[in-house]
């Protein structure tokens, strides 16, 4: 047969309270195989209390040599941060 | 406008795309795996990888020799851990390998095969329970001195990677010497076994880095890439300068009659290191080229029917799922 095990994608939240992170990828045959790989390999030293498991095929992203086209237009609208705007003097709570 | 996560590689050369590349390359933006990089760039990360998994996975073998004879219940315990986390760094490696494109089966297969090499360090045996302490202390030690840098390397996956690894390896180090320690502070016997594991690790471990900045082939493209950072020689002499004065803290000898400090370079100098040697290994002669391999050959042979079966089991349960559904 020898068909390779599907790649995983490894999402591991740190502590209650923070979102869960991107750590990695490991081949497991199914989830539940996915998880206990997971926690083997990526929770040996207390880096973890919760773990996502995607298998990376369904993952969709957007494509690098668009990146230009998609994320750049926000560069150039400098008035959508706070700093832009000069408080004068005197004027608290801002 | 989107893409897979997991096959995304642009084909193809363009001159202006390598320009982009380089000039990325020198802002120091990390590349990442579905941005486009020259091929050559993607050979040798796929290269220096994967080689890199194959010696976390085939440097498990001389240490778990005395996982069943270590001397305590701690120890084995201990020795158990970085076993395990040997195992660890080799599967975070893999995958940072596989984003390149390359199939886990097909970097395994150039394994079994002979067709990629690992560290040399790890055909040689361990002999005695000080062999651990010293590849802890002097084999993980010198790989610390590689890592480090590789952290900051320019390929994002395998300077992450390296990230973990390094935390990790630290622990390696320090329990390594620790069992040095107490051999080298214990009778006459234990100590007499240090200085032996000491004579037989020192130069293995002095020629890790590799071959002479003078005779080696990728040190210059590499550099320019960002993922080399020092060469080799320079960080041998790190390597020396760090780990003389902890053999002298021992209280064991370096076998090496002409090393000495050097007040006009700041560096150790070393006597002649047996390059012979280092390349007849590469080659397959050390003294456990075979048996190393045919220990994988036979784990990757025996395990087929283990992977297989979880694979059908796998199938059968989401068939049914979707006949379910």
């Amino acid at each position: 047969m020898n068909k390779e095990w599907p790649l995983w994608e490894i999402f591991v939240r740190s502590e209650n309270g923070l979102a869960h992170k991107h750590v990695g990828s490991l081949h497991a045959a199914d989830a539940e195989m996915a998880v206990q790989n997971a926690r083997d390999l990526y929770t040996r030293r207390n880096e973890g209390v919760s773990i996502w498991v995607v298998k990376s095929s369904d993952v969709v992203a957007t494509d690098p040599s668009q990146a230009e086209a998609l994320f750049e237009p926000s560069e150039d609208k400098a008035y959508r941060h706070a700093t832009f705007y000069k408080v004068p003097e005197g004027v608290k709570h801002l | 406008m989107y893409t897979s996560i997991s096959d995304g590689i642009v084909e193809g050369q363009s001159d202006e795309r390598e320009a982009s590349f380089n000039e990325r390359l020198d802002r120091s933006v990390k590349v990442e795996p579905n941005d486009w990089m020259p091929e050559a760039y993607r050979k040798t990360l796929v290269r220096q990888i994967s080689q890199h998994a194959h010696s976390e996975i085939v440097g498990m073998l001389p240490e778990g020799n005395w996982i069943t004879r270590a001397p305590s219940l701690l120890r084995k315990l201990i020795l158990l851990a970085k076993v395990q986390d040997e195992a660890g760094h080799g599967l975070y490696l893999y995958s940072a390998a596989e984003t390149l494109g390359t199939p886990r089966d097909a970097m395994v297969e150039a394994l079994l095969t002979g067709k990629a090499k690992y560290s040399s360090i790890f055909n040689y045996p361990t002999l005695t329970w000080a062999d651990v302490g010293a590849i802890g202390w002097l084999v993980d030690g010198a790989a610390i001195i590689n890592q480090i840098p590789l952290t900051r390397c320019s390929y994002g996956p395998y300077a992450r990677a390296m990230v973990r690894i390094c935390k990790e390896e630290s622990f390696h180090q320090r329990q390594g010497f620790d069992v040095m320690w107490k051999l080298a502070h214990g009778t006459p016997e234990q100590h007499a076994m240090a200085q032996d594991a000491l004579n037989r690790w020192w130069w293995p471990s002095v020629m890790m880095f590799g071959p002479p900045d003078s005779a080696s082939p990728h040190n210059e493209q590499s550099m320019r890439w960002k993922i080399k950072l020092f060469t080799n020689d320079e960080l041998r002499a790190k390597f020396i300068d760090q780990t003389v004065p902890q053999a002298e803290q021992l209280g064991l000898r370096i076998p090496d009659p002409d090393l000495r400090w050097n007040e006009a370079t700041q560096h150790y100098d070393i006597g002649a290191i047996e390059w012979d040697e280092f390349y007849r290994v590469i080659k397959g002669d050390g003294p456990c080229n075979r048996e190393r391999l045919q220990t994988r050959v036979d784990a990757w042979n025996d395990g087929a029917w283990v992977r297989d079966a979880a694979m059908a089991y796998a199938d059968k349960h989401a068939a049914r799922e979707t006949s379910a559904a």
